[in-house]
């Protein structure tokens, strides 16, 4: 398992590296000249050269790259231009709200898709199972603006149970919060239950086709203690993998969500800085982003090394 | 007499599977009358009628302003409503039909093709290339594919042909992914270690050999990421990326009037909303069946 | 008298595909006695996996039984209650079928799937995990409790197969049944479950339904055998009786496709039966074998027959039973020899090595082979799993690149060690018979676009002349030319892998690699597919190295033996004097275990342990540890060299020849002595 784990590891970090590369170069490459875009096409060249020299965007490019690296290190993200502030004092809340927010919409949804996959996976080709099934996917391909737009309508407007916008007034208690939270994340559970139930139904399904599971029925045990027993531990094996995917989706690909009900999230701020041009701020939150993503996945290997006795004891004799 | 229904024990399969023509078209046939598969068609049918017939069915002028009559209610007259400037909803909806009609599937076509081909070259070859392409599809891939279109969009500004390049680069990777997995499992047949026998060159080996058999996975991921392209549509113009502000556009309809929901003026929101779901949700149930064919 | 631990009565079961009901079974009756072994022969198709899923009550979901009975000790089990049959199924019936991997919950230790076996007995946590135990010492499991502490991938595969014994026997059932329990494992191992099965049954006094292709285990392990062709029992009877006095014209034509008894292919061709095996749910009015027989006449079509006594409790679903050994021959009784050109070997290996990096370590798979390869001359290539042959054939085409220093030559040439550096020539004159005809012939591609595709690349040929050659290789491999047009996934097994000849023969190749050619196909089959190979051998002068896992067919097919363990050449010889003897220890116990259809004129030869990975392999001579006949400290010490110790006659072995010789004499005169009192 040691090794397995360390292989991930070292995968990780080299994709990591490469993605700053990407984030770099996306961000500050792309638009091309930073003074000039922020101070426009009338400004003088001498000023334009001045704020360049100012920001450090004069510099080489290796430069530059390794300046903002090494003060990832410190802690230290850069300074937003449209803010003027340092970035680490915009991205924490941002994260904070997009973390809330995401761990409320698992902590919904993941239990209700792996109950969903599973009762179809046992029911298969039924009734049940073609409406969880295609019922999951239909929802599940909405897009989720779509879907946010409908919620909003039906909970917010003609029903009126829920506020429209999710920023709870400051200082509310958990409760209130939640309550601002819940079309969001309504959306979000709609969105993700069709495809983790179909993942979990698809790993129950090879479960209770392998030939172990007929070892277990034919020594004659119940049904009910097959199921628990011997076919559970091996279907949500690859629940977990994709469920650790969903991560980089929730925390920074909602733009859109956050749009619609008025959340101050990562998406959000990706959204603006690409807007303003704001280099430092979009390249440091895009890449904390894909480090979020990362990890989750990391954390989804170890798990998974834990779970499956086959990495986690290698093969010995 | 009947046995025992066992739930959980799996269908058998005959021994030699006869894939005559008969019934490789009686496959097709029950393809064609899977309700999934009929009701697929029918909601993509509809929008492509409207893509394009567009103008030519639209009761009204869909940009016509007519200040007058803005935020009118479902009526006779027009039925899904009026607009912000008073323009007839249900003509824009059916017009907006051929911006992302034209924009997806051609962007979708693109990154299939791109993604196929790398998908190949790292399945069939592995070693180094493949090592060092997987890095950087997965680096790409922990960013939201919307965040990295986004940030595309944004230095190369929008047009109908930045969307479609965009967008098919941004699928690339995934679908690579995808494809290598398939290519993974066929390179390991012997008919490919044949082909090395008969000093066969890599393309031939690649494109002659192995792609055939993979038509299957490639043609489900294809349709998949169709939907995920007029979503991906709908979202950039939803956040001011339309490919051409200038005509009726679904996501860009919602973005300018959501606003207005709590006016209580749901009608121009609600409606582009159903266009784009049930346009997406057509082609998935599509796609679904299509997967079901190849899965017996 | 009491009742029978099994009976079937007439019973009749379908699938239902796409719709259409097709018949598997079409009433089969036979019974089982208490503490009996009685064998289920057949090949597939004829329904015997369905016959033993439909005693277990487990039939997939698309089956349906149609009519009949099954009677467990008397009582009737189709009549019975879902919770009825699993209390049966915890106390009374267990089944063992193949793969052991799979039939282990890789999440689950071992130790926890054997007690839950007790646990539906009543019985107690901790009483439960001693009898686990006790229960794998007696499955010759030398350290239960660690065994128990595992999870099943961490075992060997006979390991794995034990467990499963043990999870089979534990609860003592009235009635076991195998269903090909030893496929897949190595011959050496497949003896050691053998023997452990029949010692077990006879301790525990269980009945066995015992199901296999394979006619020489079931003559082993069985007293009575069934024949099951097309869902139909045509034969039933003792075991040995059966197979040495056929009474089937089916049963016949079975047992003569087999090489049996030393024989050799210049002696005689094996004959094989017409036609094809029936589809699943084939409508066959009057006799089910009748379209394939070579007696058949009339009344065989109209009406089909009941089972006739033939004496001595047995009987025959044959209106001419009396003259089944009379069924003419289908293939020709002697094929033309060839003559083994002596001269400059055409194909030379020399220090041949090939090491593999796995998880950091060095995996030796080749350790110095040193062969040569005759015009004209086939070479048969013996041994079990990690030994090397796989490697080899690999390493020989030039799918692999052997070790720094290792040689190759074709025809005095020097061999490249990939083959994108080799010459066209080169190419075209080394080709394959791969072992899996599914996975040889590109699905996508019609017949005649594959062997077309050869011609073209290999010979250069194109249009009309390419056609012609692609019609004339179709002759010579009698595959019918109508179905050129075919695609791979339309052809029976036999039809592809003559395909695949086909194709290895576009070339003119001048060495074929026959990689287990007719191991994934039934036994009729592989009959027809031999007499191909050994025709063409002959009238093209090719040179053969035949990879085969059964001895049987490669001492039939072979000049020439080589004997692979561990990576190293232990023995090579001429074809007889490897199996007659002197040979070597490795040779003289893989030969010991292989079960024949003669029955045991020789002692079992038991090895000791499993075979050692090839990542650590043993010091000295490799196969010390398990050697029946280890000297001493020199074996441990010293890897002897592979050494002519008879004209012709390589070995690998610290023994010298002559005390080889006999000692081995004296075994064989021991064994004779025990057979005959």
């Amino acid at each position: 398992m040691g090794r397995f784990l360390l292989t991930r590891l070292g995968l990780a970090a080299i994709t990591l590296l490469l993605l700053s590369v990407l984030v770099f170069v996306g961000t500050n490459l792309l638009p091309g000249d930073v003074a000039r875009r922020k101070l426009g096409n009338t400004a003088s060249q001498a000023s334009v050269d001045q704020l360049n020299h100012q920001l450090g965007t004069d510099k080489p490019i290796l430069v530059q790259y390794w300046n903002w690296i090494s003060g990832l290190f410190h802690g230290d993200l850069g300074t937003s231009l449209s803010y003027r502030l340092p970035v680490s004092e915009l991205i924490g809340p941002a994260l904070t709200h997009s973390l809330k927010l995401a761990a409320f919409a698992f902590v919904m949804v993941v239990p209700l898709a792996i109950l969903g996959g599973i009762v179809a996976a046992l029911k298969r080709d039924k009734l049940t199972d073609r409406v969880i099934t295609i019922g999951g996917l239909s929802l599940t391909v909405v897009p989720e603006f779509v879907t946010g737009i409908m919620l909003i309508l039906v909970f917010g407007l003609w029903l009126d149970l829920f506020p429209v916008s999710a920023n709870a007034p400051d200082g509310s208690n958990i409760l209130t919060q939640l309550k601002y939270l819940f079309l969001p994340a309504l959306t979000l559970v709609i969105v993700l239950f069709g495809y983790i139930s179909r993942i979990t139904r698809a790993g129950t399904i090879e479960s209770l086709d392998a030939d172990y599971t007929r070892t277990a029925v034919l020594k004659g045990l119940p049904r009910r203690t097959v199921i628990r027993r011997h076919v559970l531990r091996n279907s949500l094996l690859p629940t977990i993998a994709v469920i650790a995917t969903q991560t980089g989706y929730l925390i920074g690909g909602l733009v859109v969500i956050e749009t619609l009900f008025n959340y101050p999230g990562m998406g959000r701020l990706i959204f603006t800085a690409a807007n303003a041009k704001d280099f430092p701020l979009l390249a440091s939150s895009v890449l904390i982003v894909g480090i979020v993503f990362l990890i989750a996945t990391l954390l989804a290997d170890v798990a998974y090394s834990l779970l499956n006795p086959r990495i986690r004891y290698a093969t010995a004799e | 007499m009947t046995t025992i229904d066992d739930q959980a024990a799996p269908i058998a399969i005959p021994i030699r599977p006869d894939e005559t023509k008969a019934e490789r078209n009686e496959r097709l046939r029950l393809l064609a009358r899977s309700p999934t598969f009929l009701l697929g068609s029918i909601l993509v049918g509809v929008w492509i009628v409207c893509a394009i017939l567009g103008n030519l069915i639209a009761p009204h002028d869909p940009v016509a302003p007519d200040i007058l009559s803005k935020f009118e209610g479902p009526s006779g007259a027009h039925l899904f409503g009026t607009d912000k400037l008073g323009q007839d909803v249900l003509s824009r909806v059916i017009v907006g039909a051929r911006s992302i009609l034209v924009v997806a599937p051609l962007a979708t076509i693109l990154g299939t093709v791109l993604g196929t081909t790398i998908g190949l070259v790292t399945g069939y070859y592995r070693g180094f290339v493949d090592e060092a392409t997987m890095r950087v599809v997965d680096a790409v891939l922990a960013i939201p594919l919307i965040i990295t279109a986004l940030l595309a969009v944004t230095a190369v500004g929008p047009s109908r042909k930045t969307l479609v390049l965009v967008i098919g680069f941004v699928f690339t990777p995934i679908i690579a992914k995808t494809v290598r997995a398939a290519v993974l499992g066929e390179a390991q047949l012997e008919y490919v270690q044949a082909a090395r026998l008969r000093n066969e060159r890599g393309p031939y080996v690649m494109f002659v050999e192995i792609l055939p058999n993979v038509t299957g996975p490639i043609i489900v991921e294809f349709t998949v990421r169709l939907g995920y392209a007029i979503f991906t549509v709908a979202t950039l113009a939803f956040l001011g990326f339309a490919a051409d502000p200038t005509i009726p556009d679904w996501g860009q309809d919602i973005s300018t009037h959501y606003q207005s929901i709590n006016a209580g003026y749901w009608w121009p929101v609600l409606f582009p909303s159903l266009a784009i779901a049930t346009l997406i949700v057509g082609i998935n149930l599509i796609a679904d069946a299509i997967a079901q064919l190849f899965e017996r | 008298m009491t009742d029978a631990a099994i009976e079937l009565q007439d019973l009749q079961i379908a699938y239902t595909v796409r719709g259409i009901d097709r018949r598997v079974l079409r009433g089969v009756s036979f019974s089982i006695g208490q503490g009996e072994s009685y064998g289920l022969v057949g090949e597939s198709g004829c329904g015997k996996t369905t016959a033993a899923f439909a005693i277990m009550r487990y039939l997939p979901r698309n089956a349906k039984i149609q009519s009949g009975s099954i009677r467990l000790n008397g009582e009737d089990m189709l009549a019975m209650s879902g919770a009825k049959v699993r209390r049966l199924q915890a106390t009374t019936l267990s089944m063992v079928y193949q793969n052991p991997a799979s039939a282990l919950n890789p999440s689950i230790r071992v130790g926890p799937q054997l007690a839950e076996v007790f646990g539906l007995l009543g019985v107690a946590k901790e009483e439960a995990a001693h009898r686990s135990e006790a229960m794998l010492h007696k499955v010759q499991i030398s350290d239960p409790q660690q065994v128990m502490r595992r999870y099943p991938h961490q075992l060997s595969g006979g390991m794995q197969q034990r467990v499963v014994i043990a999870m089979a026997l534990a609860k003592n059932p009235t009635l076991l049944i195998l269903d090909e329990p030893t496929t897949g494992l190595d011959a050496t191992v497949e003896a050691e479950v053998l023997d452990l099965i029949a010692a077990l049954r006879q301790e525990f006094g269980t009945s066995v339904l015992f199901i296999s292709h394979n006619l020489a285990v079931i003559a082993k392990m069985c007293e009575r055998v069934g024949v099951l062709y097309a869902g139909r029992l045509v034969e039933e009877g003792v075991a040995q009786e059966v197979f040495r006095d056929p009474r089937h014209p089916y049963t016949v034509g079975l047992l003569r496709s087999i090489p049996r008894g030393g024989v050799r292919k210049d002696e005689t061709a094996l004959d094989t039966i017409p036609g094809f095996l029936p589809r699943l749910g084939a409508n066959l009015p009057g006799c089910v074998f009748e379209p394939r027989c070579g007696l058949a006449k009339e009344i065989c079509r109209e009406q089909e027959p009941e089972l006739y006594p033939v004496g001595n409790g047995r009987v025959s679903r044959c209106h001419f039973h009396d003259r089944a050994q009379e069924l003419p021959r289908a293939a020709p009784t002697r094929l033309p020899a060839a003559q083994t050109a002596n001269g400059r070997p055409l194909l030379e290996v020399a220090n041949g090595s090939k090491t593999f990096k796995q998880d950091g370590q060095d995996v030796r798979a080749l350790v110095d082979i040193s062969l040569t390869v005759r015009p004209g001359e086939v070479l048969g290539l013996v041994g079990e799993s990690g030994s090397g042959k796989t490697t080899l054939a690999r390493v020989l085409l030039g799918l692999t690149a052997p070790d720094e220093g290792s040689r190759l030559a074709l025809d005095g040439e020097e061999l490249a060690g990939k083959v994108e550096k080799r010459s066209q020539e080169q190419v075209r004159s080394l080709q394959i018979v791969f072992q899996n005809p599914d996975g040889a012939l590109n699905r996508r591609h019609s017949v005649r676009r594959i062997v077309g595709r050869a011609l073209e690349k290999l010979l250069g040929l194109g249009g009309r002349e390419r056609d012609e050659r692609t019609a004339q290789l179709a002759e010579s491999v009698r595959f019918d030319q109508t179905l050129l047009g075919a695609k791979p996934a339309q052809l029976s097994g036999g039809l592809k892998q003559r395909v695949a000849i086909a194709r290895a023969f576009a070339g003119d190749p001048r060495i074929v690699l026959c990689d287990e050619p007719t191991s994934a196909l039934d036994v009729s089959v592989q009959a027809a597919i031999l007499n191909l190979l050994v025709e063409l051998q002959t009238q093209k002068g090719v040179s053969y190295v035949f990879i085969s896992h059964d001895l049987g067919v490669v001492r039939y097919i072979s000049d020439r033996i080589a004997v692979m363990y561990l990576g190293r050449l232990q023995e090579v010889g001429d074809a007889e004097t490897v199996f007659g003897g002197p040979h070597h220890p490795y040779t003289e116990a893989l030969l010991s275990a292989v079960p024949t259809l003669e029955g045991e004129d020789r002692t079992r030869i038991r090895l000791e342990g499993e075979i050692p990975s090839a990542a650590n392999p043993p010091s000295g001579c490799v196969f010390h540890t398990r050697c029946p006949r280890f000297l001493g400290e020199i074996c441990v010490q010293e890897e002897p060299p592979l050494a002519e110790v008879e004209p012709g006659h390589l070995m690998r072995c610290h023994i010298p020849v002559d005390e080889l010789r006999r000692l081995q004499g004296e075994a064989r005169a021991v064994a004779q002595s025990k057979t005959t009192t």
